[in-house]
């Protein structure tokens, strides 16, 4: 069903989303704690990172099907 | 469908039927004319059968009559002896000539008869007065007897015989017809005289020639007897034997003497008793022969010929007998001379030598020498006596001899004129049987000629009956096939006319049948197409509604049961309907094999593409980042608009905004028209058609088979519709 894609897709996101940030987070944290004497630095570094890279991962995954390659647009 | 086909096999068989068993009607009948032609029919059988039967009763007949038209039918026609044994009786043997009567034998036979008396008792009474003056008992007896029966007396006997068995088939007779009655009734009248005749002619004559034959069977004996005695009276005269034997001879000649006489006088006994019943017999053929019957013409010639040949036997006997009898006489008179001289001489001898007895016997040894001289002075005496004598009877001899042969010569001219008159009468007698057995044979050969004139005139008679039968018949015949001719021509016209008509009915009928039947198969034809035509669409509309059942079997968010099974029926059960085929080639597969949506189950789902579809109406192909998909979002939050809107007339470019496109959607959904909603689902773009997409396809694929199914339908109703024939 494509009208469940959306929400898939969504669903997905929120999951990465909630994965990288906790990834980063937990990164940070590790980080911070590892590395950054216990700065928060790190985890928001993480964190924002984490949920950067979820942000771009959910928009790709939304944009994928509008996503051209240039070996399409060749054979086009 | 089933009853349908099964009326149509019955109709196509009915058919069939009908059209076979039609034609052998028309053949088997049959009709039967019956030419009434029986009195015709009568009258020639009943003509034909008199025909035959009057020319086998004249054939019968005159067969009786005569027994040579007899033989000659017997030896040509075959079976016509077994006929003729049958009503005639066996056929006659054939005619033996037998001897003819003898008519003038009378006074032959008188004559002979009182001769025989006669001289049968001439000896007789001379040996009588012979016997007592003798004192040996030499008795003449005149018997002739003749042991063996001589041989024409056998074939007379033998002839009798033989008339009498032509005589006895000759009785048997027995009337034909009335037509011949009379003809029987003389001719068994004749026959009874002819019987009693020939059975009177057969005892005459068997007891003649029985006479006849112990008459000469006596003369012969007679004969012998004579001829025995005159032999011994020889001996005793000429031997000189001792006196013993002289005596027995004496006897022996005494005993042949009585002998002879004896049977001398049987002969003529039997030559009486034989000459009486010849007289009979001639006295029954005179009898017979006035009787004047023709057939018994050759039985009286044979008993006349029996009687002369037995006349001729018996004379010519007792002529023997007699010629014996004289020599017998002569030897007798002989002896008797010498008895004489022997007496004479023993006288003599007595005188001289009285002592000397006439015993012979005891002569020897017993004469002294007196005696013997005296006998012989006797003797020398007699000597001298007896050689006068014999110069005296030498003298006397010539003229004893010419006295004798004149007294011969009488006797003989005596003897002769007897034996010629004799003669003369038994030649006489003899051309008398031959000019009559001449005239018998003229008779019978006129006989003959006149029957068989008699026959040709018979034979012509019957030719001439027969022609005219013939003629009769033929012209009888005639006249019968010409009625039965016309009476069959009559019937046949009518019996044609009547089948004629019969058959211009039938065929009438037949063909008012027939075109009734083709009527009634045509309809029957056309109710069956019809019948099948309807149920076929019947079948098609069946189908049709299952296919429609199955589309409603879609739950609320299943989509329907794949419709292949149905589909599949359709195509199986009306595979001869193009259309059908063609519009369920048209459905789409994924509705085969997945099923479709309902169309509420679509309009459901269109309520959440829809709020999708708000919610990323901004986003397209150029504008797709997250924060644009929060725009979007906020967008559809923050827009407010009629959720149903009516979609105008014409789509203007204003108007294919994403809200105004799902508004005029939902109010198409909301008014039941998929079709419009999925037309304006279609003008979505970007984010908002990829999420209605899967609707999209959905709704039009529901659309197609509902349209499709619509058509099946409209179809199917349309052809019943059309099957269906109007009360």
């Amino acid at each position: 069903m494509s009208e469940k894609e959306l929400g898939q897709k969504l669903d997905r996101c929120l999951a990465d989303c909630a994965v990288k940030i906790g990834a980063g987070l937990g990164l940070g944290i590790v980080f911070s704690v590892v590395f950054f004497k216990r700065r928060t630095l790190p985890i928001a570094f993480g964190t924002g990172a984490g949920l950067g890279m979820a942000y771009s991962n959910c928009q790709n995954d939304l944009r994928s099907p509008y996503l051209l390659h240039s070996n399409t647009i060749k054979e086009q | 469908m089933l009853r349908v086909c099964l009326k149509g096999a019955n109709a196509a068989a009915r058919k069939c039927l009908c059209e076979r068993a039609g034609h052998p009607l028309q053949h088997c009948r049959r009709y039967t004319s019956a030419g009434d032609s029986g009195s015709v029919a009568g009258k020639i059988v009943a003509a034909s059968l008199l025909t035959v039967g009057g020319g086998l009763g004249g054939t019968i007949l005159y067969a009786k009559w005569d027994p040579k038209f007899r033989a000659n039918v017997e030896k040509n026609v075959p079976y016509s002896d077994q006929l003729f044994g049958m009503t005639l009786g066996p056929p006659p043997p054939p005619v033996v000539p037998l001897p003819k009567k003898p008519a003038k034998v009378e006074p032959l036979q008188i004559s002979t008869l009182s001769e025989a008396s006669k001289e049968s008792k001439q000896p007789k009474v001379k040996e009588k007065v012979k016997a007592k003056e003798k004192e040996a008992p030499v008795e003449p007896a005149p018997v002739a007897e003749e042991t063996p029966a001589p041989p024409p007396q056998s074939l007379e006997a033998e002839e009798c015989k033989e008339c009498a068995h032509e005589s006895a088939p000759a009785l048997q007779e027995r009337p034909v017809e009335e037509v011949t009655a009379r003809l029987a009734e003389q001719d068994k009248a004749e026959q009874d005289t002819l019987a009693s005749l020939t059975a009177g002619l057969d005892d005459t004559l068997g007891s003649s020639a029985k006479l006849t034959l112990q008459a000469i069977g006596a003369q012969e004996a007679a004969l012998a007897a004579i001829a025995t005695h005159t032999q011994k009276l020889k001996e005793a005269m000429d031997s000189e034997s001792p006196p013993d034997r002289k005596s027995s001879q004496w006897r022996v000649l005494e005993e042949a003497l009585s002998e002879r006489n004896r049977a001398v006088d049987n002969a003529a006994e039997a030559l009486l008793k034989a000459k009486g019943e010849l007289e009979k017999l001639k006295g029954v053929i005179n009898s017979a022969k006035e009787s004047k019957i023709d057939t018994a013409r050759p039985q009286i010639l044979a008993a006349e010929e029996n009687l002369h040949s037995m006349i001729v036997d018996l004379d010519k006997v007792a002529t023997k007998v007699q010629t014996a009898q004289s020599e017998a006489k002569i030897v007798s008179q002989y002896s008797d001379l010498v008895n004489e001289a022997k007496a004479q001489f023993q006288k003599e001898l007595e005188s001289i030598a009285p002592e000397i007895q006439a015993n012979w016997r005891g002569l020897t040894g017993k004469l002294s020498m007196d005696d013997l001289n005296s006998l012989i002075a006797h003797a020398h005496r007699r000597i001298d006596q007896l050689n006068r004598e014999l110069a005296e009877q030498r003298v006397r001899e010539q003229i004893h001899v010419e006295k004798a042969l004149e007294q011969q010569k009488l006797e003989d001219q005596k003897a002769l004129e007897q034996a010629l008159a004799t003669a003369l009468e038994h030649n006489r007698e003899e051309m008398r049987l031959e000019q009559e057995r001449k005239v018998q044979e003229v008779r019978d050969v006129m006989e003959a000629e006149m029957r068989t004139q008699l026959r040709r005139q018979a034979a012509a008679h019957t030719d001439h009956l027969r022609d005219v039968l013939k003629v009769q018949e033929q012209e009888l015949r005639e006249e019968a096939q010409q009625v039965l001719g016309s009476k069959l021509l009559e019937q046949e016209t009518h019996f044609r006319k009547l089948s004629q008509e019969q058959l211009d009915a039938f065929t009438l009928d037949m063909n008012a049948a027939h075109a009734r039947l083709k009527g009634i198969e045509e309809a029957i034809d056309s109710h069956v197409v019809a019948e099948e035509e309807a149920r076929k669409a019947h079948q098609l509309w069946l189908s049709v509604e299952a296919l429609n059942y199955s589309l409603n079997t879609a739950g609320a968010d299943a989509p329907t049961e794949p419709l292949e099974d149905a589909v599949r029926t359709i195509k199986e059960k009306c595979a001869e309907n193009e259309f059908a085929q063609a519009l369920t080639l048209a459905l789409p597969e994924e509705s085969l094999t997945r099923g479709v949506f309902s169309e509420a189950s679509l309009r459901a789902r269109f309520y959440g593409i829809r709020q999708l579809a708000r919610r990323v109406a901004l986003i397209d192909e150029t504008r797709n980042s997250l924060y644009q998909y929060f725009l979007s979002y906020l967008q559809s939050v923050l827009l407010f608009e009629r959720e149903q809107e009516a979609p105008p007339a014409k789509l203007a470019p204003e108007d294919l905004d994403t809200f105004k496109l799902l508004a005029y959607a939902t109010y198409s959904i909301e008014h039941g028209d998929l079709e419009l909603a999925a037309k304006f689902v279609n003008q979505l773009r970007g984010e908002s058609r990829r999420v209605a997409q899967d609707w999209l396809k959905e709704a039009r694929l529901t659309l197609e088979t509902k349209q499709v199914v619509s058509l099946l339908s409209a179809y199917a109703n349309a052809v019943g519709l059309g099957t269906t024939q109007a009360p």
